[in-house]
């Protein structure tokens, strides 16, 4: 009693000691020494800052460090009084001393107050002179003789500049072939080239490229690059990585919106916020599929929450790196420590995807409405009377009984708990249908409940055997009767959910750490959305806002770099300050305006770069300029560039002959080696090549199973599809090599180029002719003479296929001259 | 001219690998300036030349043996007879609140193994009567019981196992030592990956390049069909036909070159003469008659049942032998949510034989304390038992527990007869010297020659490294 008594004297004392303990005199010097070097103006670590008062009274991410009046129960005192390493501040360097921490406390004790003066101080707009976050304007291309184009004009200016000269313009036969790869990813025709090189008209190329650009192949080749940035699938990814069926039909809107030219901020709502649209559609909400290419964990004991999350974070980094050219990721766990994005700017920007729900809908092809609809009074009727025979309610019901009790009371029934677990990963929803009742559940959730109970029968344990053997029946006859009823494609979209609660920060990164709520909302460096109740829509529509600085200059860089091999921007997935600066910043801002200001035509852009006179020089080397330019940024010449993975296929395909040209459509799986498949989790993935026709279409259409990809385009740099690809890279390996002499699909193409050229040269011309088919040129007499020899030395062996063989594995059959 | 037209090549290719390898600045260019028959030609002028580390390493190749699905340590390699005293018991709620679980429920009662330990060696390294084999290198070997990280599922603690993160996209812990390293192999490729059983969770993802160079991808080895694949000559095309395309392919590769003076023909070139040495060097790797019947034997070969893991043991030294810098046995799986007691007792029975063997070989050749050899799963098993059937005696099994759990390394610079770490009674927590997967990691990493913070690589914006921004070496873990 004495002692406590004691001790309560001490402390009132001392109390009353320091109680004069005044902001801006005792506190303020103490924070402004000791804390604001990581939460003061340059930087606020956990969204904490003390260098601005009002702020530093409302706390940071994990909320409010300052209780008045209860120092004790201050996280600011926590943290500076706590002797756990990890959590005490600041976090190196000598602690706070007794005085120092004694003069916090007793100002909080006091209640915290600080002058009137400094509370109203505003608090100052972030701002930066990053060249990327400057609005965009039309520069005028300067006055230079001898240029054809803007684009010409500034690179020209540059060359003169460093006293250079550009490279002539490559040959006609070389630019047929170059516009072709580029525009359709597919190589000219001998008919092709024969009508080109015949054409003298002063506008033949311009034609060509124009045609070209009609040409509906020109959406499949674009449709793979923005594919890459989406990093579309046909499979989940992670452990079970399910096949995503109807996962082409976002693929085909790709090809269908770029074949259209869709203005690209046409292109860009849609994709981001087709659910949101007045004028909504089927089509505007398969655009949303755009968001669904994340990948889903159905391992059997993932926490739904944490998956949940992963995605959210994918999406947003991706729309990042697609619109924004930002690298937002970083900001997960903490402020970005380059670019001007705070932690709440990352939370804020993922508040738009979070209050959206994944959904499955109907999405019927042209043709396939009317015969579903015929069967499906008949299959309805069928699948009443076999639940019904095999009395599937009474055991669904009592199944269900069990799976709610397990929601409700886990750990009571061991065996139901595993069952609900697996079920939540592998249903969408699974809980939220289960607490409905059966009237409550729309018909798709009746259904699915129905389906996934039947299917999974034997995962029932303790059910008796006459009961498990009814269910085993039942499935049987209902897959049966599934086989005969045509169900329409359906489409994986994005629909608002205004349900959803606020978005919060989540401390480091954590999924399972919420911080302070937030608002959605784009980068405050960036110009203001001017809502605090914005929804996707006006997050799509600031996408494609005049004032909006990057999203141009972004995707007038990434086309550029298509063609050239390399952006002006370098690293066009980063126009932050750790990214390259433009080579000709003028340059650029000139096509992203153009691009902006004349309605968003891709197909304008492209036509404004591939008729420039720098896209079509030549791409020889230039010996004297390998010393100072080796990486070509001046653009005195062209560049060679190895195709794509898809195009190496493609062009193959094409010049043998076999290429199925049909656009769109479900994915396919054309001939693999044995096993590839049997690296997936328990083998689960079958590789059933297509047979017929499906065998020899483009690469895009080729069937991208996450954890087992298609090799050749694994061997070829494709991106393995689980994060934004912005550009490829492009290696050169002894696989590649391999692929190319030893791969079936490549052997095929070689016999059948050698079919073509003796069913369609006369016996003396074959060498030639399948040389002109593999490279759209005439062969050298060298190169003749090379290919006679090893005809010769084939004799008996297929020589002809000897020599096709030959010509696709040469590194000019593989690159784009 | 001709040696002066190299000369040429290669001076810019200097540049041009600089560009491929993204500017790893001194180390990949600073080698491959210094490196010895260089001049020779434009046969090893490619990003896997070998290359210099940091510091001399004790290492020169790793074999992961990578058990898939998350080994029980209390079954294997950290004994805890205190288990029995609590078997049955629900665990206190004060225990099972701090562990995420996914099918076992927080009332979940204590499993005590029913394995018996014994003592091997001079070190007397205890190990589990299921790994027999294994338990006779006890004195080379290093058993680290306090291993943990924080990944709960597979596919993401493989990632955080092999990539550093959570995260996908970045590269293999495989794909940074060939990055850093370069191959020895001038007929094979530098990171080769088998595998035995039934796939894994992560697939190709576990041997991915990442965001590195596709050069630098885990090559599959390949247990039926071509080893490699695309490995042999098409159907009905002779190794003389296939030589004459070789040949063909070349010259007109150089008649491209001569034209348009681009050097990637001459990489170009390269590759290919580097396929058609692979084209012989993969047979004469997966032939293994040569081998002696005591070797075939050793590794079990001539028993079914240890035959598919033990073929790739061998292989894995032969490898070695090649100048292969890493290469991973992945075996899947070992993730025994049920059936314990047969499960992993069939994990042991196909893989211990092969494990021991391999260890014992290559000490025999002289080879280990060259190769670092580790062994383990992306984390471990409860000591709470998950049950999903009450109605089958057998039922028991153990959930996904990173919190604490056993690998072993041998060789390659690790101090061999010792255990690091320890965990508390029961198996649930670590209570001495934590390891966590960015440690191991950094350790590896080490043993190679390379301080694990300074291997890096510049990717959207920022300096990448296998440990992200974590990680340290083991002292004790080295010899």
């Amino acid at each position: 009693m004495r002692v406590i008594a004691l001790l309560v004297f001490a402390s009132s004392v001392f109390t009353a000691a320091v109680q004069a303990a005044d902001y801006v005199t005792d506190v303020q010097p103490v924070l402004r020494r000791r804390c604001s070097g990581c939460h003061g103006a340059a930087m606020q670590n956990n969204g904490f800052r003390v260098d601005h008062a009002a702020s530093m009274l409302k706390g940071g991410y994990s909320g409010k460090a300052i209780e008045p009046g209860k120092a004790d129960e201050s996280l600011l005192v926590k943290r500076v009084t706590s002797d756990k390493k990890e959590f005490q501040m600041p976090p190196a360097g000598p602690r706070l001393t007794a005085a120092e921490v004694e003069a916090v406390k007793a100002w909080i004790a006091a209640g915290a107050k600080v002058p009137e003066s400094l509370l109203s101080q505003p608090l100052p707009r972030r701002q930066s002179d990053h060249w990327a976050f400057q609005p965009l304007k039309k520069p005028v291309p300067p006055q230079v003789a001898g240029a054809r184009s803007a684009i010409d004009a500034f690179v020209l200016a540059r060359l003169s500049k460093e006293g250079v000269a550009g490279s002539p313009e490559a040959s006609k036969a070389t630019l047929l072939r170059r516009v072709s790869l580029d525009l359709t990813g597919l190589p000219p025709t001998v008919d092709e080239i024969r009508e080109f090189l015949a054409d003298t008209r002063p506008d033949a190329y311009e034609r060509l490229v124009d045609r070209l650009l009609e040409s509906p192949h020109y959406g499949e080749r674009w449709a793979r690059h923005w594919l890459d940035l989406a990093h579309y699938a046909d499979s989940d990814g992670y452990e079970k990585d399910l096949t995503r069926p109807h996962a082409w039909r976002y693929r085909d809107w790709v090809i269908q919106a770029l074949n259209a030219d869709m203005p690209f901020d046409r292109f860009t709502v849609e994709q981001l916020a087709g659910d949101l649209l007045p004028d909504r559609s089927t089509s505007t909400e398969i655009a949303t599929g755009f968001l669904r290419q994340v990948l889903t964990n159905r391992e059997a004991g993932v926490d739904r929450e944490e998956t949940r999350f992963e995605q959210l974070v994918n999406r947003t980094n991706t729309v990042s790196t697609a619109w924004l050219g930002l690298t937002t990721g970083c900001a997960q766990c903490h402020d970005h420590k380059y670019d001007p994005i705070s932690q709440k700017d990352y939370y804020a920007l993922l508040s738009f995807f979070d209050r959206s729900d994944e959904q499955m809908i109907d999405a019927p092809v042209p043709g396939q409405l009317g015969p579903y609809l015929a069967a499906l009074p008949e299959y309805k009727a069928k699948r009443a009377e076999l639940l019904k025979k095999y009395e599937v309610a009474p055991l669904l019901a009592e199944w269900e009984g069990h799976m709610r009790t397990a929601m409700e009371k886990p750990g009571s029934q061991a065996e139901y708990d595993f069952q609900l677990t697996s079920m939540k990963a592998m249903v969408d929803g699974a809980q939220k249908i289960l607490r409905k009742t059966l009237e409550q559940r729309t018909e798709r959730e009746r259904e699915t409940i129905e389906d996934y109970f039947i299917r999974s029968v034997g995962l029932a344990p303790g059910m008796d055997k006459e009961k498990m053997g009814r269910l085993r029946e039942a499935r049987k006859e209902l897959a049966e009767l599934e086989k005969a009823l045509p169900r329409p494609s359906q489409a994986m979209v994005m629909l608002w959910d205004e349900s959803a609660p606020k978005t919060r920060i989540r401390v480091k990164g954590q999924w399972n750490k919420p911080g302070v709520p937030v608002d959605a909302d784009v980068p405050g460096v960036l110009p203001s959305i001017g809502s605090t109740q914005a929804t996707r829509l006006e997050l799509a529509k600031w996408m494609v806002r005049a004032d909006n600085p990057l999203t141009p200059r972004v995707i007038a860089n990434r086309i550029w770099q298509e063609y050239f091999g390399r952006g002006l921007v370098r690293t066009s997935e980063d126009f932050g300050k750790t990214g390259d600066r433009p080579t000709h910043p003028e340059l650029l801002d000139w096509l992203a305006a153009e691009f902006r200001d004349s309605g968003w035509s891709m197909k304008k852009l492209h036509r404004t770069i591939v008729t420039s006179a720098t896209y079509k020089q030549s791409s020889n080397a230039r010996p004297e300029l390998r010393e100072r330019d080796p990486e070509n940024t001046l653009l005195a010449r062209q560049q060679r560039l190895r195709l794509a993975a898809e195009t190496i296929r493609d062009t193959a395909l094409r010049v043998s002959g076999l290429l199925n040209s049909s656009v769109g459509g479900p994915s396919v799986k054309p001939p693999q080696p044995a096993g590839v498949e049997q690296l997936t989790y328990a083998n689960n993935n079958k590789w059933v090549a297509s047979t017929g026709p499906d065998r020899y279409r483009r690469g895009l259409y080729i069937h991208f199973q996450r954890t087992a990809p298609y090799p050749m385009l694994m061997n070829f740099d494709s991106p393995d599809s689980t994060v934004a690809c912005s550009r490829r890279t492009r290696s050169n390996t002894s696989l590649q090599a391999l692929n190319l002499m030893n791969d079936e699909v490549f052997h095929e193409a070689a016999a059948a180029l050698a079919w073509r050229a003796e069913n369609e040269a006369a016996a003396g011309d074959r060498l030639a002719y399948a040389a002109k088919l593999a490279w759209g040129r005439e062969a050298t007499e060298r190169e003749k003479a090379r290919l006679a020899k090893l005809m010769d030395e084939m004799a008996g062996e297929k020589p002809l296929v000897a020599v096709c063989r030959a010509l696709l594995n040469t590194d000019e059959f593989i690159v784009r001259p | 001219m001709r040696d002066l037209r190299d000369f040429q090549i290669l001076r810019s290719r200097r540049k041009l690998l600089h560009e491929m390898a993204g500017g790893v600045g001194a180390l990949a260019l600073g080698d491959l300036f210094a490196r010895s028959g260089y001049a020779a030609g434009a046969k090893r002028s490619d990003p896997l030349a070998p290359k210099a580390s940091h510091f001399p390493g004790k290492a020169k190749s790793v074999i992961f043996l990578f058990m898939e699905g998350g080994p029980s340590q209390m079954d294997l390699l950290d004994p805890k007879p205190e288990l029995k005293k609590y078997h049955g018991q629900a665990a206190p709620a004060s225990i099972t609140s701090q562990l995420q679980l996914a099918f076992t429920k927080p009332n979940a009662a204590i499993l005590a193994s029913a394995r018996e330990f014994k003592k091997y060696g001079q070190s007397g390294l205890e190990f589990s009567d299921w790994l027999p084999y294994t338990a006779q290198n006890a004195d080379d070997m290093c058993v680290v019981r306090s291993m943990y990280s924080e990944a709960f599922n597979h596919h993401p603690a493989q990632l955080m196992l092999f990539t550093g993160t959570q995260q996908f996209g970045r590269p293999t812990m495989g794909a940074w030592t060939i990055y850093g390293l370069g191959s020895e192999s001038e007929s094979l490729p530098g990171f080769v990956v088998l595998s035995s059983g039934v796939g894994t969770s992560g697939g190709a993802t576990n041997f991915s390049s990442g965001f590195l160079p596709s050069t630098y991808q885990g090559t599959q080895l390949r247990s039926s069909g071509d080893p490699i694949l695309y490995l042999s000559n098409p159907q009905g095309v002779s190794g003389r036909g296939q030589k004459a395309v070789f040949d063909a392919v070349k010259d007109l590769n150089q008649a491209k070159l001569d034209e348009t003076g681009d050097e990637e023909i001459a990489a170009r070139m390269a590759s290919y003469e580097l396929a058609y040495r692979m084209q012989t060097a993969g047979p004469e790797l997966t032939d293994l008659s040569k081998e002696s019947p005591e070797t075939m034997e050793m590794y079990g070969i001539n028993d079914e049942k240890t035959k598919q893991f033990g073929t790739n043991c061998l292989l894995a030294r032969r490898l070695v032998e090649r100048g292969v810098r890493y290469i991973m046995l992945m075996d899947a799986s070992w993730d025994s949510h049920t059936n314990l007691n047969t499960k992993l007792k069939e994990n042991c029975a196909k893989t211990d034989r092969g494990a021991g063997a391999l260890i014992k070989d290559l000490k025999q050749r002289g080879l280990l304390d060259s190769t670092l050899v580790v062994w383990g799963g992306e984390f471990g098993r409860t000591p709470v038992s998950e049950i999903r059937n009450t109605a089958e005696a057998d039922n028991a099994g153990r959930d996904h527990h990173p919190m604490a759990y056993s690998m072993w390394l041998a060789g390659g610079g690790i101090k061999g007869g010792q255990v690091v770490g320890k965990t508390d009674d029961l198996g649930f927590f670590i209570t001495e010297d934590k390891v966590h997967v960015h440690d191991l990691q950094a350790t590896m990493m080490h043993c190679l020659g390379f301080d694990h913070t300074r291997l890096t690589y510049r990717f959207m914006g920022r300096d990448f490294r296998l440990t992200d921004i974590h990680g340290n070496v083991v002292k004790k873990m080295l010899a």
